[in-house]
């Protein structure tokens, strides 16, 4: 029974990091049509961000590990609407351009962080607490998991509030639908780009903080792994839906950590939701049937 | 008679590279209803889209007297030009009142009071997702869309399409009531709609235009009207078809 639970919990602590970048990539990919294979950059490059500056203030205060969390957040998102301004607008609608693009990005800037910080990985270090278990239901339960698991759920929250209670939310949830019908109400979608792209951004540079912790360590390659599964995430989810995104991160990590746990196959696992979604619903859980072109 | 609102001059356009308008030339006067009219594919929905530069474009083309042709869609939108797409194109996963709501244009949106009074049936559903109305409401949500705001001048693309006959005639009378106040170029296949709402006719052929004229000339002269639009006039109006 303990053994579950610890399962169950670890899996939602993985399936909270892979919403925090998933998060972004389908609302993007929603929106914009845009796969952004960069978006693991950013995730890295917040991890990054708060392992400078937890390193600097003492990692071990929980001042520290709050504004890392602040940090990385803010970097990711700066990092994101910047990309998005500087390199996807001027490739508007080209979108095997665009996948080169945040391609060619993503391998850039592994090899920039490998220049800045080495390939070898940096521990970071936290208040002793997040090192620390609380039992739960019999089983002892490092605390980090909790705090990836409120951190991705007020993310949702957040993402959904916004999108529901705010003008360009209301403008991202049409422009899903049908771009070309929003401009045509004489609005300048292309704000609502740069905004999704910040939002995405804060999401993963967050979860790159919170991964640092999960995992001990930033490394440079620490965005890519996540990514992989953030993109099987999306697609199981559909495409563009947020909601999809939140189900398939939670059902994609605690199957994968069961199947790690009981039999060592965690990855294939995944890989076999992923083909059996995709045999029976090919547009995601709660993906639209008709792709938008 | 003042400038016409909207002076087309030469447009052109083309989907996939294919041209769909050729050097179209035509006015839409400053007031009362210009009627684009034409047989089946003949261009009329791309001449609008085009106009708004929805799809590439080539031409001259003048809003109250400023050139818009370069301009993107959204600032030609912004300068006055309602839209009332073909296929209505309200937002399935939104509310009425967020499909409003989204299309309201800042100071612009002088229009909630009409559209309240013309559309009654919409402020009682304004909580219902547009995906979940009837076509002829979300034909309303499409139209009030466009009449929340002053424009200068609007621009429908059959609003009657596919609606029950009694629809049609609601749908006529509250473009009828907004003629009043804004020119429109409106796209229509129900000969009696047009008779009803418009005051001349611009006729288009394999994405040229053929014929220009006062509408009633063109609809009480059934060899004409047979001939340019393929149908007969009064008879078989009721679905347009
Ligand atoms: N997305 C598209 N791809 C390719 N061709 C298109 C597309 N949309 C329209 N066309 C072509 O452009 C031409 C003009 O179409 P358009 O929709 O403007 O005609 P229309 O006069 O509005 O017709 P209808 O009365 O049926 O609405 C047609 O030959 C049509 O096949
Ligand atoms: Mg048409």
């Amino acid at each position: 029974m303990s053994t579950v639970v610890l399962l169950a919990v670890t899996g939602l602590g993985l399936g909270a990091l892979y919403f925090l970048v998933a998060s972004g990539l389908s609302l993007i990919y929603g929106l914009m049509g845009v796969l952004n294979f960069a978006h693991g950059s950013f995730l890295t490059l917040g991890a990054f961000a708060g392992f400078e500056l937890t390193r600097r203030l003492g990692g071990d205060s929980w001042p520290a590990f709050v504004a890392s969390l602040v940090l990385g957040a803010a970097v990711g998102a700066v990092a994101a609407a910047l990309t998005e301004l500087l390199l996807i607008r001027r490739l508007y609608e080209r979108h095997i351009e665009q996948v080169l693009v945040t391609v060619g990005l993503s391998l850039a800037t592994v090899a920039l962080f490998e220049g800045i910080w080495g390939s070898d990985p940096s521990y970071v270090t936290a208040p002793a607490w997040l090192g620390e278990t609380t039992q739960l239901l019999g089983a002892r339960i490092p605390n980090d998991r909790f705090v990836l698991i409120g951190a991705a759920a007020l993310v949702l929250l957040g993402i959904v509030a916004f999108l529901r209670f705010t003008r360009f939310g209301l403008i991202i949830r049409a422009g899903v639908e049908n771009r070309a019908m929003v401009t045509a109400l004489g609005i300048d979608v292309r704000r609502a780009f740069t905004v999704v792209f910040a939002i995405g951004g804060t999401a993963a540079g967050l979860g790159g903080v919170l991964a640092s912790h999960y995992f001990g360590y930033v490394s440079p390659h620490l965005g890519g792994s996540l990514l992989i599964f953030a993109f099987i995430v999306t697609v199981i989810g559909g495409l563009g839906s947020l909601a999809g995104a939140a189900i398939a991160s939670v059902a994609v990590g605690v199957l994968q950590q069961f199947a790690n746990f009981y039999w060592g196959v965690g990855d294939l696992v995944v890989v076999l939701l992923l083909a059996g979604v995709l045999l029976l619903r090919p547009a995601g859980i709660l993906g639209k049937k008709k792709v938008q072109a | 008679m003042t400038a016409p609102v909207l002076v087309v001059d030469g447009l052109s356009a083309r989907i996939a590279g294919q041209q769909v308008v050729e050097e179209v030339s035509f006015e839409v006067a400053a007031t009362g209803v210009t009627a684009l009219l034409g047989r089946n594919g003949v261009g009329k929905t791309s001449t609008i889209r085009a106009l708004l530069g929805l799809i590439e474009r080539a031409g001259r083309v003048e809003l109250a007297g400023e050139r818009i042709d370069q301009l993107p869609t959204h600032r030609i939108v912004q300068r006055g030009v309602g839209y009332v797409p073909e296929d209505r194109e309200v937002f399935a996963g939104l509310t009425v009142a967020e499909n409003l709501r989204l299309a309201e244009r800042g100071a612009d949106a002088t229009g909630r009071d009409l559209v309240a009074e013309l559309f009654p049936e919409l402020v009682q559903r304004a909580g219902q997702s547009a995906g979940s109305l009837s076509g002829g409401q979300q034909q309303m949500v499409s139209i009030a869309r466009a009449l929340v705001n002053r424009n200068v001048v609007l621009l429908i693309d059959e609003p009657t399409k596919g609606l029950a006959p009694l629809i049609v005639q609601d749908v006529a009378a509250a473009l009828a009531r907004a003629a009043a106040t804004v020119p429109i170029l409106l796209v229509e296949q129900n000969l009696q709609v047009v008779r009803q709402l418009a005051d001349t006719v611009v006729v288009l052929e394999s994405g040229r235009v053929v014929h220009r004229g006062p509408a009633a000339g063109l609809l009480d002269d059934d060899a004409l009207t047979t001939r340019l639009l393929g149908v007969h006039t009064e008879r078989e109006t009721e679905d347009g078809r």
